[in-house]
């Protein structure tokens, strides 16, 4: 760890976006543009099952009533859904057999990414399912979470191979009525992730998706399911990237969770979508609807986030607490420099007694960022004994950038405590002299002192994310200062 | 190795140091003397290379470069240390990975290879032992929660760390209690050698009962008024500034 801090100081010099590069993989994809025939072949190109289709079409009628939401303290310029494409899937070379086995040129991808696909040379303890534009491409480990009962596959095998546990939680969380964003989801999503632990287990080793868009022109929708059967644990991870591109590219995802008595599920995100050059120009939009449902009592759900891509950030990783002495919680890093603007925080919903919720956020603003906390806490009638504790912090660099917080509580339970704690700050000129006077540049000091503010945040990932996550913080400052 | 000469340096306008002489030798320790507001700390930030004061006339040399030409990261790097009146908080930087950063830059500076993890705790270890301060600081952030006795060993904790060529102390005797002093200055002194030198900045002779200095400085309204061996710290002890300020009116 130690020796990784090191390492991160020397990286900062060089720090561009460093997942900017296109692989030029032969695609299957369909036409630009959306409508019932585009669905219908999404659906038929997987091969899917009636009601999958029937719910896809249901989807794609109610979004067509929606318009885009425009609440958010976000600039979004006019997106024209018909010129996107739905579907572009990588051509495999040699099709997926039995084996396993994955063209050579993804795997290149992938290992530039440094994502290996080969499950003898990965990071010990992870398991990764690949994402490439519309489609999983190789899900790592599958046999050996298999003896445990661990089910952890791509969404369109899940289908296919477990339709009775789709059916019974997809939707159920995050409704395909629920927003613009989610209704267009429901109606196009291509891939994703399925995740199902059984009762009893911990899963034994970290269970992550990385998602990668790669083709022009087309947007990513993919859909991850997590399920945690009572008394099990998982902590899953989620990354991604894309090419550097002067268009703007949509990303527009659903992940539910659901946690049964006693289950706990840990998902961290380490976001790193393109984020436009220095001008605000290209950049992905990412609009993610993002819940967990503490179905079961004693249960737990925490989501962890460090946002450090896109061009713009809308999203809300929210916790449902209906059993009782369910615990929420939320812990996020966001940044934004240069032109990049989010939006983004969390909804702690309490339903069920005793049931506690923390949220811890931090949001760093540098060049002229606009970075927006919006959280809502809710207690209901009948959930005796909530505590919510929030804390939102700003930290802004220069004075061109901004920091907004929009805090919302609803309490209907005269039990509930709910506190909020909010600071503003700058790093101050006398805290980079005193850096300077050690000997450290002021560069290497904002990026000490950054990683320092986000460093309660920082320490809940999983250790290899965490040095990640630090490298990323500076990078994404870099040339923020003077 | 420090030479001044004839600086005159102003903040908004306002004259602070007006034509200051002082040479620093290897082996010497300098003790500088004054009332408040006489341009002491002003005088140590010009040195640290703090950006807030503009030099009007004359000129600082580092072993014969142009000191003022330096940022101050460089001239930290080259040796020239700066114990803080005020020492500042670092929330959620442990007091570690800033030392490990600063020496690892100063390793750098010198070509040599960074310090290995274990290598660095070894040597965070045996500093902590000479100059007395409590390991639990050090698991800390950078003074963040410390008590004023605290930040001030912490100071010199981090100039152990540094082991600078040229270290300025600025008031930091202020606020110690005598334990505390007597801690602080015995770290002074056991860093001391024959080619590293120190400037003491200090209101009150105490510190100097237990840093004896070489050469006494009395710094009056942004001059060096009076300049004379450790004994002048006694009169001044005795007699007041009042009894300076007096003198420099009958001179004129």
């Amino acid at each position: 760890m130690a020796k990784d801090q090191d390492k991160i100081l020397t990286d900062i010099t060089t720090g561009e976006y460093k997942y900017g590069f296109y692989s030029d993989i032969e695609m299957d994809q369909i036409p630009k543009g959306l409508n019932e025939d585009t669905i219908r072949t999404i659906s038929e190109k997987k091969k899917e099952p009636g009601w999958l289709l029937e719910f896809r079409l249901k989807a794609y009628h109610h979004w067509q009533t929606m318009s885009m939401p425009h609440w958010a303290n976000l600039e979004i310029p006019p997106i024209d859904f018909q010129d996107i494409i739905y579907y572009a899937a990588p051509k495999q070379k040699a099709a997926l057999d039995s084996s396993g086995d994955i063209d050579p040129e993804l795997k290149k991808t992938f290992d530039k990414l440094g994502i290996p696909l080969e499950e003898q040379k990965h990071l010990a303890g992870f398991a990764v399912d690949a994402v490439m534009d519309s489609v999983s491409v190789k899900t790592t480990f599958r046999e050996t979470l298999a003896e445990l009962g661990i089910i952890f596959c791509s969404f369109s095998e899940a289908v296919k191979g477990y339709p009775d546990l789709i059916k019974r939680y997809m939707g159920t969380v995050v409704p395909y009525t629920d927003n613009f964003f989610a209704s267009l989801n429901s109606a196009v999503f291509s891939d994703g992730s399925f995740c199902y632990i059984p009762k009893g287990v911990r899963c034994p080793i970290e269970l992550s998706t990385y998602f990668r868009i790669n083709a022009a022109h087309t947007g990513q929708f993919e859909r991850t399911l997590l399920v945690a059967d009572e008394e099990s644990y998982v902590s899953y991870l989620e990354g991604c990237t894309a090419p550097m591109r002067d268009e703007n590219q949509l990303h527009a995802a659903v992940v539910e969770i659901i946690t049964e008595n006693k289950a706990e599920v840990k998902y961290s995100t380490v976001q790193n979508w393109y984020p436009g050059d220095k001008n605000g120009k290209g950049g992905i939009f990412n609009f993610v609807t993002k819940r967990g449902l503490c179905r079961g009592e004693n249960s737990k759900i925490s989501w962890t986030q460090i946002e450090t891509g896109s061009a713009i950030t809308w999203k809300y990783p929210s916790c449902i607490l209906r059993g009782d002495n369910s615990k929420g919680e939320f812990y996020s890093v966001a940044v934004t420099n240069n032109h990049q603007q989010a939006d983004t925080g969390t909804k702690m919903i309490h339903i069920g007694k005793n049931t506690r919720s923390t949220i811890v956020s931090k949001g760093i603003s540098a060049g002229r960022g606009q970075n927006s906390y919006r959280g809502l806490v809710k207690v209901l009638k009948n959930a005796v004994n909530a505590r919510n504790f929030s804390q939102c912090d700003s930290l802004l660099l220069g004075d061109k950038c901004g920091a907004h917080t929009f805090p919302y509580i609803e309490v209907d339970n005269q039990t509930a405590i709910v506190e909020h704690e909010a600071t503003a700050s700058k790093i101050g000129e006398d805290q980079i002299f005193y850096c300077n006077q050690r000997g450290i540049s002021t560069e290497d000091a904002i990026g000490l002192i950054v990683n320092g503010y986000a460093r309660e945040v920082i320490n809940k990932l999983p250790m290899e994310f965490a040095v990640e996550a630090q490298k990323l913080l500076q990078i994404s400052l870099e040339g923020s200062v003077g | 190795m420090l030479v001044i000469n004839n600086l005159s340096v102003s903040i908004d306008g306002k004259n602070i140091l007006k034509g200051i002489n002082l040479e620093v030798k290897p082996g010497q320790i300098h003790a500088i003397m004054g009332p408040n507001g006489s341009g002491k700390s002003t005088l140590a930030a010009v040195i640290a290379g703090r950006d807030f004061a503009e030099v009007t006339e004359g000129t600082v040399t580092y072993f014969g470069r142009n000191l003022l030409e330096m940022a101050a990261e460089d001239r930290a790097k080259e040796g020239i240390f700066l114990g803080f009146q005020y020492p500042v908080e670092i929330p959620g930087v442990s007091m570690v990975n800033f030392m490990k950063t600063a020496v690892n830059e100063q390793r750098k500076h010198k070509g040599l290879e960074p310090l290995s993890a274990s290598g660095f705790l070894k040597m965070m270890r045996e500093k902590k032992e000479m100059v007395e301060i409590d390991s639990k600081l050090t698991n800390r952030s950078v003074n963040e929660g410390f008590s004023g006795g605290e930040k001030k060993k912490n100071e010199i904790f981090q100039m152990a760390m540094l082991e600078p060529t040229l270290a300025i102390l600025d008031e930091t005797d202020s606020g110690l209690d005598i334990d505390a002093l007597r801690i602080v200055a015995n770290g002074v002194n056991k860093l001391k050698r024959n080619d590293n030198s120190t400037i003491v900045i200090t209101h009150y002779q105490r510190l100097l009962e237990y840093i004896i200095p070489d050469v006494v400085h009395v710094l009056y309204d942004g001059r060096i008024v009076k300049t004379a061996g450790k004994e002048l710290a006694l009169e001044l002890e005795k007699k007041g500034y009042e009894w300076i300020k007096k003198e420099i009116e009958n001179l004129n």
